[in-house]
């Protein structure tokens, strides 16, 4: 049965065919107590859960949706306080319970899946321990019962091996591998619901594809899922049921299928289009916003306007590594490109690709053990760092963190003026103009030019980097993952605000990204990388429409898109898609 | 979400907490200050201004801290007392710093085979005994302020030294540092611009718990005669001439006790809560 039939189904016949509820919330609130006053985060939330079926909380940081899946399973804290009509678990009032009664409902009947898993496990204890406890904590069988069933949980996760990853700790394992682990430890006691709080953020694309499976799954045997995530392309598939939410309130909610293909409210609206893809290429993503982007030419890089070659062209690339264990690893093999100048090339690849050291390469931060980079025809990678200086205010680069590439210490304008080219004006009003005028191309107003970092939002940071990015007057922008970190909306701002800059500057831009669709909304050319190598590379709408390589083709299967027919990608990259029961 | 919720509302409640130690300390080593600046003004009385008659008082009104075995009033002498005191608890923190800051910088910057080197100095200087250094300084140089100086801050110099090298190694591969050499910065404009100050603003508050440190390392030395002579009023003198009398006179060594733990555990307050502040600084 296919997400559609059961929406289809459900708003056919509301009677006697719906499965029972298992989890109700009638308006709920929630707030944090601080100077004696309190300060509302979850307003007004009302949903029921039903046997087999998932609710998606979609919304963006500070929307209020990681607070509802902590208070469901009484976990918001002792400054929190919660109201609400009715919260009920079966015949259970979720209000009134004592500590000790919680404990007893967490993982036996509300299984809670968090979001990073190598920090929500104990990083000094194997995996099957960890999941073992959860069975011991609530008086689960005997210790050779439990050993076998931690085996059978795994199994039922997909983990290959499972007796010998039972027995590894959390950093010896993949990243997928510890997310299944989580889940698999939060499954440990077949509860009826599993919260499951961004489960796959941190995970590459392939990876995710097989952890939606998983949950897909779970879906089917009867487990109902309350899915938390900010994007609303991985709920798709799951979902029966979308509840928006925006500052604490729920904006809107209904069936998947209404959210998706007709979104009422405009900031669901804004959501969809937020999101990048090779469809919204050109097109603008985010709605006009009060702070445009000022357009002022001031972008003095007439020194190097006549060269008409490729500004950035790199050669047989090699970056090895020694492990602590003495092992060599080959992070760049044989890696070549070019860049022309107002070209955008996406460099896409999941963690340990060695897409960012070829950018940290491409920018004589790093020196490769073989190959070469010309930038602007001349030497770039050969040349002792004392000769590049010179060249250096031809290439910046944006990074995914933008505080952590900020000194602590210094606000927006010493920032800044700090990164003017030396000499590059006369006077120190000069200077100053010239900072206003960067951060009215970013679109930010005068007045943050006193603040420091920490004291902006996390998109008004990344405009800060980009103006500072911009400040040499470049040709080229490295920009490394750089809207990767930011919410849907933010990104979509900010990849505009890239596409504007890139057209009234002519700027060349080696984008970074693990994101297909980031990379797919912005790019000519791509080049797909996997383990060091080059997989694939070319225009980019070849790429993306017919791809050759087994691994391009793969990466866009498991592409989760908002197009609900497409299926969850998982089963044919899953290592073992084994759905035996668990009981 | 919630998360960071609590974590504000924490914050809040230890900062209400900590701004009463951190009140209570700024002004408890604010009259320390005056009495090492001005001490007449605390102080009506000579502290060399023997009487014999008055000798081994008691505390009592007429002398807050009690007469040492000469009649000499001891609270003026302790008032009297801590300029010498808190130059060389300053002196030695000041030192231990300055000689962190240089080791500690080759250590993480220096290539390979120099910053090994200073790596095992660092190493050899922290297994030295402080003691057994002070005892070798004073019978190269005699026992007076100075080598107390140097003793107590060659002493506790690896410490920070090692200290040093973690920020700076930490601000080295920072993003910031990664981001300046984007920009084409040369290698001393990053230590100047970032590596150095970054590295010497945990460096504040070490500085304000190694005064206080410095000043009971000193006078432990002082009580054991490895310090400044009498007659001297210096704190860990008043320790030593007053051993003698322990017996009979218990303040003479007690009270003049009581002024270190409460100079240290000033400072100590104080220093702390400037790195908390400091540290709320970077990540709130």
């Amino acid at each position: 049965m296919t997400i559609l039939d059961i929406d289809t189904e459900q708003r056919t016949n509301q009677l006697d065919s719906t499965p029972p509820v298992r989890l109700s919330v009638d308006n709920l609130n929630v707030g944090f107590e601080r100077h004696g006053s309190v300060r509302p985060v979850v307003k007004n939330v009302s949903f029921d859960l039903r046997e087999g079926q998932c609710v998606a909380i979609v919304g963006e940081s500070g929307s209020g949706k990681s607070v509802t899946a902590r208070t469901l399973v009484g976990l918001t804290g002792g400054n929190a306080v919660v109201d609400a009509d009715a919260l009920r678990l079966g015949d259970e009032n979720l209000t009134a319970l004592s500590p000790k009664r919680w404990r007893s409902i967490r993982g036996r009947r509300i299984g809670f899946i968090l979001q990073d898993a190598l920090v929500s496990l104990d990083p000094l204890r194997p995996v099957g321990k960890e999941i073992e406890e959860a069975l011991k904590l609530h008086g689960w069988g005997d210790r050779t019962s439990r050993k076998r069933k931690v085996i059978d949980l795994l199994t039922s996760v997909g983990v290959p091996s499972p007796e010998n990853r039972s027995r590894q700790r959390p950093d010896e394992l993949s990243g997928g591998l510890r997310q299944r682990a989580l889940i698999a430890s939060a499954l440990a006691l077949d509860p009826e619901i599993v919260i499951a709080d961004e489960p796959t953020t941190a995970l590459d694309v392939t990876v995710q594809a097989q952890v939606l499976q998983l949950l897909e799954e779970m879906k089917q045997r009867g487990t109902s899922i309350i899915l938390i995530s900010h994007d609303l392309s991985v709920v798709a598939h799951l979902a029966d049921h979308i509840l928006v939410m925006s500052g604490g309130e729920v904006v809107e909610q209904g069936s998947a299928h209404e959210i998706l293909t007709a979104p009422k409210h405009p900031y669901t609206q804004s959501l969809i289009n937020a999101v990048p893809s090779r469809e919204t290429r050109g097109t603008r993503l985010a709605p006009a916003t009060g702070v445009a982007p000022v357009h002022t030419a001031a972008h003095a890089n007439d020194e190097h306007a006549g060269f008409d070659g490729p500004v950035l062209e790199a050669e047989g690339l090699v970056k090895n590594f020694t492990a602590p264990d003495g092992t060599l690893t080959t992070a760049v093999n044989n890696v070549s490109f070019t860049l022309g100048r107002g070209e955008t090339l996406g460099i896409v690849g999941e963690s340990g690709s060695g897409k960012s050291t070829t950018a940290r390469i491409a920018l004589a931060l790093d020196t490769a053990d073989a190959g070469t980079v010309r930038l602007l025809g001349q030497d770039w990678s050969a040349v002792p760092e004392t000769k590049r200086r010179r060249l250096r205010k031809q290439i910046s680069v944006v990074y995914q963190d933008p505080l952590s590439s900020f000194d602590p210490r210094w606000n927006v304008e010493r920032i800044l003026l700090d990164s003017l080219p030396a000499g590059a004006f006369a006077t120190a009003t000069a200077r100053r103009e010239r900072v206003l005028a960067l951060l009215a191309q970013v679109g930010l107003p005068d007045s943050v030019v006193h603040r420091f970092p920490l004291q902006l939002s996390g998109g008004q940071r990344q405009r800060v980097a980009i103006a500072r990015a911009l400040a040499p007057s470049p040709s080229i922008v490295v920009l490394d993952e750089a809207v990767s970190a930011l919410d849907v909306s933010i990104q979509a701002q900010i990849l505009d605000l890239l596409v504007d800059l890139q057209k009234e500057f002519g700027l060349s831009y080696l984008f970074i990204s693990h994101d297909l669709g980031v990379i797919s909304h912005l790019s000519d050319r791509v080049l797909v990388m996997k383990d060091g190598v080059v997989v694939e590379s070319g225009d980019a709408d070849q790429i993306f429409t017919r791809p050759a390589h087994p691994y391009t083709q793969e990466l866009l299967g498991a592409l989760p898109t908002l197009d609900e027919s497409h299926t969850v990608a998982g089963a044919s990259v899953s290592p073992s898609s084994s759905t035996e029961g668990q009981e | 979400m919630t998360a960071v919720s609590e974590r504000t509302v924490t914050a809040v409640a230890r900062k209400r907490r900590i701004s009463v130690g951190f009140t209570a300390s700024a002004i408890t080593l604010a009259i320390f200050v005056v009495a090492a600046l001005a001490p007449n003004i605390l102080s009506t009385q000579d502290p060399l201004a023997m009487d014999f008659t008055q000798a081994l008082q008691s505390p009592s009104l007429a002398h807050w801290f009690g007469t040492d075995e000469s009649g000499r009033d001891l609270f003026s002498r302790v008032v009297y007392g801590t300029r010498e005191s808190l130059a060389i608890g300053v002196g030695a923190a000041g030192l231990a710093i300055l000689v962190a800051l240089v080791l500690g910088s080759i250590a993480a910057l220096a290539g390979r085979i120099p910053a090994g080197i200073v790596n095992r100095l660092i190493e050899v200087l922290f297994a030295f005994p402080t003691l057994l250094l002070a005892l070798l300084l004073v019978s190269v140089l005699g026992a007076s302020p100075i080598t107390l100086v140097i003793s107590v801050g060659l002493g506790s110099a690896p410490g920070y030294a090692r200290m040093v090298r973690g920020q700076i190694l930490s601000s080295k591969n920072s993003g910031y540092v990664e981001a300046a050499r984007a920009l084409g910065h040369s290698r001393f404009t990053i230590f100047r611009q970032h590596i150095l100050p970054n590295a010497l603003r945990p460096l504040i508050a070490i500085f304000t718990m190694g005064v206080g440190q410095s000043i009971v390392w000193a006078s432990g030395m002082a009580f054991i005669g490895l310090g400044v002579a009498p007659p001297s009023s210096e704190w860990g003198a008043l320790l030593d001439a007053g051993r003698a009398y322990i017996t009979q006179a218990s303040w003479l060594v007690v009270l003049p006790g009581f002024v270190i733990v409460v100079l240290a555990l000033a400072a100590t307050t104080l220093g702390k809560h400037i790195q908390s502040s400091l540290e709320k600084g970077e990540t709130a």
